[in-house]
């Protein structure tokens, strides 16, 4: 009975089994990812070499061991007649195998602890970028020069929920990558302006947390020009999946280029500001700055979500008066997890979105804001 | 003299008795494994394909945190703390645990945290939904008003885990029979009596950082606030401290039920008795060495990075000197294979290789790509399944007939076991694959190039469920109708609860039997 069950078993499963692996092996092995990226930087090549090495001591340690385990199970049974032998002590084999494993960890322990100090090594970089973690988003400020820019998720949210096809980079795109040189020492200052995010490249070997109140410093010569992506690390709320990391290696006169390129965006928008426009031009501006900076928490249609990020209709900010209203969105609510827009929007995008929101989805306060009056109200007047 | 339970409801409600209240503990864990089984497979379900199909984002975050917790706190260990209730008066002869009415008082406690913390999915603003490390900030100034509950529900846990663990102290240290000494102690109850130890030692660390929590949300202190003047990275630090001594208090009462059941099935004496106890030992003191390894990315200077990564990599050498012994035990026995050896052999293997992913952690400079990754979630899954479900499966089979008098049956058992097996390996196996691609863990939706070892994952973990429904019904057909087992249930085993007839009587050892 119980060997017919068992063979029944075998029969029964083995198909399955060899199916599933054959089919995956055979069409997936060209395309599947299945180990530690190699990198485009010293520190991760370094770090797939270690990661090898200690790969293959543990498959020569698991051979050993599971050789003599599986050995036993298939010489010393009891089926096979054997007479149990009584031994349960050996002070030289209980000092050799923990003599034999000490060493081991000591021959691991030395190329680690080497590459752990080059890793540390931030030192005489050639530029900085100040990396800045936010609910969902990354900042990236070039601390040279006068350029800091948001870097959102670009893929749209018909992909994710299914009504398109997804495209190949698919939430690994972002609106804006940080363009870096290739063959400069680059050092990364991480922190972040909620809660603990982290800043993690695969490809360069680097992952830092991003921590509220704290610099944490990173660094990476990429060898070659590309694109390279990652993913946040660290959970840090409802859409910690949806905050990757585009990192763009440039030759050094293309990124000069480009460099310059976002000095004069910046400016062209800050002469924004003084600008006043027509309702239709703020309504509209709002609405692309609202899917992109508030659709996470408040939602698409402003009914937020009970309990956690508020509705913006009766009883918010949205319909009472404006001044208020601008308030919130320029200096956030302290303790809560509505951060202060006043520093990563510009004034002409709180002005907008400030007129959609007082106007969109039944709020109809007919008001708007104009760009000068976030820019008064950042002044203190 | 010997008189038997009270009847109805009264009977479980107001029992001292080890035994009512060690099965009162079991089917307390089942009940929690089920439930955080069922988060699992909703976590499973939605990362079948990439794109999000079945659950949004923040209640996925709440299924990702609330898994954790009740497989943690009320599956892995009131399962223990039940097996210690069962087990510990029997193996050391003595008449029942030495603080009866605590005990009862441990026991009945949990249900009303683990309710109040399941209450909180119908809340407004949902369960916790921050990971079951729940790391600050997000835990404190942005987390869901239920947080509260979540902190009120961790220290009725923690109360009930620190009233258990002197329980267990004050029998083993007081409660021995006549000639019992420490070192003739079964390996379970001397597993059992440092995880003890180590429980007293951290639980307080654990209600201490909750209570800092409560005091950030609640009373205007900034303990784990930049802004006003905390420090986020001390919570990890106090976290962890309790945290990793936490996964011992999860493995080390495995050691001691696969120390059982290896030697009676190889009919072959445990090979290395007192090096076993003092590998314990050494484990569980180094414990409390290695916390940081958990933060390797935070920033810490490289001096502490060294310190942690070296302390990290020497338990390698008790844990191998533990599966070194296991092994010589069973070379040149007479083994066969029934339902709890094959789980105790699975152990062994299947937690070996969770220590070898763990060796790689260790290795700083490595982790700094391992970290957060489904390789970690492998790493850890490696060794709680079959380290933590495994040994508690193992030790019910092998255990059930003494408890019920019936023995289950041994097909279904085997079954039971290879689809388990199975399912587990399915599972768990490709998360190495998908973490060292580069996927992040906690995440509901992921790039394409992940989506092939997803989806291996969830279907191992439909089966691996499907087990455990067998498993459910394998428990109860042998409690209601199995065959009569014998006192000895098994070829000769060692140890004081096999002297007892099956099922054991309600009260054993009313007199101290005589040891050896």
């Amino acid at each position: 009975m119980l060997k017919r069950a068992h063979r029944l078993f075998a029969w029964l499963l083995a198909p399955a089994v060899l199916m599933i692996s054959y089919q995956t092996l055979a069409e997936k092995a060209e395309s599947l990812k299945f180990n530690m990226t190699e990198g485009v930087t010293p520190v991760s090549r370094e770090i797939q070499s270690l990661h090898m090495e200690m790969f293959w001591w543990c498959v020569a340690i698991g051979v050993v061991v599971f050789g003599i385990m599986f050995y036993s199970m298939i010489m010393h049974r009891k089926s096979r007649g054997v007479k149990p032998a009584n031994f349960h002590e050996s002070t030289g084999l209980e000092i050799l195998w923990t003599a034999i494993p000490l060493v081991i960890l000591v021959i691991m322990a030395i190329p680690a602890t080497k590459s752990l100090i080059e890793l540390y090594d931030s030192e005489e970089a050639d530029m900085t970028v100040l990396i800045t973690g936010y609910q969902w988003r990354w900042e990236y400020d070039y601390v040279e020069s006068d350029v800091s820019f948001f870097s959102n998720l670009s893929t749209p949210r018909d992909e994710i929920n299914g009504y398109a096809p997804k495209n190949p980079n698919y939430l690994l795109e972002v609106d804006e990558p940080l363009v870096v040189p290739v063959g400069q020492k680059i050092r990364f200052l991480v922190t972040a302006s909620d809660v603990i995010h982290s800043w993690w490249v695969p490809d360069l070997g680097v992952k830092r947390d991003a921590i509220p109140g704290f610099i944490n410093d990173a660094w990476a010569v990429i060898e070659e020009p590309g694109i390279y992506r990652g993913q946040c690390a660290e959970l840090c709320g409802k859409d910690h999946g949806f905050m990757p990391i585009v990192v763009e290696a440039k030759p050094q006169a293309e990124y000069e280029a480009w460099l310059e390129e976002k000095r004069a965006e910046a400016e062209a928008l800050a002469a924004l500001t003084e600008k006043t426009f027509t309702f239709d031009e703020l309504y509209e501006r709002g609405e692309k700055v609202y899917g992109q900076w508030c659709a996470a928490c408040h939602q698409a249609d402003g009914s937020g979500i009970p309990g956690t990020f508020p509705a913006l209709h009766d009883g918010s900010k949205a319909v009472g008066p404006i001044e208020e209203h601008i308030d919130v969105v320029v200096n956030g609510v302290p303790g809560t997890a509505m951060q202060a827009f006043g520093e990563q929007l510009s004034e002409v995008d709180i002005a907008a979105v400030v007129t959609y929101e007082r106007n969109a989805w039944g709020n109809n306060m007919g008001d708007q804001a104009q760009p000068i009056d976030i820019y008064n109200h950042k002044q203190g007047n | 003299m010997a008189h038997g339970p009270a009847k109805g409801i009264t009977r479980w409600l107001y029992t001292t008795n080890h035994k009512d209240i060690g099965s009162m503990y079991l089917w307390f864990s089942f009940a929690m494994f089920f439930l955080g089984g069922i988060f699992a497979l909703v976590i499973r379900a939605e990362l079948f394909q990439p794109g999000l199909q079945i659950v949004e984002p923040n209640f996925f975050n709440q299924m990702t945190t609330m898994h954790g917790l009740i497989m943690v706190f009320g599956a892995v260990m009131p399962a223990f703390v039940g097996l210690a209730n069962w087990m510990i008066p029997m193996m050391v002869g003595a008449p029942d645990m030495a603080l009866p009415r605590m005990n009862n008082w441990s026991f009945w406690i949990l249900p009303f945290a683990f309710l109040m913390l399941v209450s909180t999915l119908f809340m407004q603003g949902g369960a916790p939904n921050f990971g079951w490390t729940f790391y600050a900030p997000l835990s404190t100034t942005y987390a869901p008003p239920s947080v509260t509950f979540f902190i009120f529900a961790i220290h009725i846990m923690g109360a009930s885990s620190i009233m258990g663990a002197i329980n267990i102290i004050a029998t083993i240290l007081n409660m021995r029979a006549p000639g019992m000494t420490l070192m003739k102690m079964p390996l379970f109850v001397w597993t059992w009596l440092i995880t003890a130890y180590l429980l007293i030692a951290v639980m307080p660390v654990l209600a201490g950082v909750v209570t800092m929590m409560l005091m950030d949300i609640h009373f205007g202190t900034s303990f784990f606030d930049a802004a006003g003047g905390g420090d986020p990275v001390l919570f990890q630090h106090v976290f962890w401290f309790f945290g990793h001594p936490e996964v011992y208090i999860m493995i080390l009462p495995a050691f001691g039920i696969v120390s059982a059941i290896i030697p009676t099935f190889a009919r072959k004496p445990l090979f290395g008795y007192s090096s076993m106890v003092y590998a314990t030992a050494s484990i569980a003191f180094l414990s409390f060495i290695v916390w940081a390894h958990h933060m390797f990315t935070v920033g810490m200077p490289i001096a502490g990075e060294l310190f942690f990564m070296y302390a990290t990599m020497l338990i390698a050498v008790p844990t191998g000197v533990k599966v070194f012994n296991w092994v010589a035990t069973m070379f040149r026995g007479a083994m066969t294979f029934e339902t709890p050896m094959l789980f105790a052999v699975a152990f062994v293997i299947l937690f070996t290789i969770g220590g070898f992913s763990g060796l790689m952690l260790a290795i700083a400079p490595a982790d700094f790509q391992y970290h957060d990754t489904y390789f970690v979630v492998a790493h850890f899954h490696y060794v709680l399944v079959p380290g933590a479900i495994f040994s508690i499966t193992a030790a019910v089979y092998y255990w059930l007939p003494k408890w019920c008098g019936h023995m289950y049956n041994e097909a279904m058992g085997k079954a039971h076991f290879w689809l388990a097996f199975i399912g587990l390996n399915l599972t768990f196996f490709p998360m190495h694959f998908s973490g060292l691609a580069g996927m992040p863990r906690r995440i509901p939706d992921y790039h394409m190039m992940f989506a092939d070892w997803n989806m291996l994952s969830s279907v191992g973990a439909f089966l691996f469920g499907g087990a455990q429904v067998l498993f459910l019904y394998i428990v109860v057909s042998t409690i209601l109708k199995g065959k009569k087992a014998t006192a000895e249930v098994w070829d000769n085993p060692e140890g004081l609860e096999w002297t007892v007839p099956s099922p054991a009587p309600y009260h054993t050892f009313s007199t101290p039997p005589e040891v050896k």
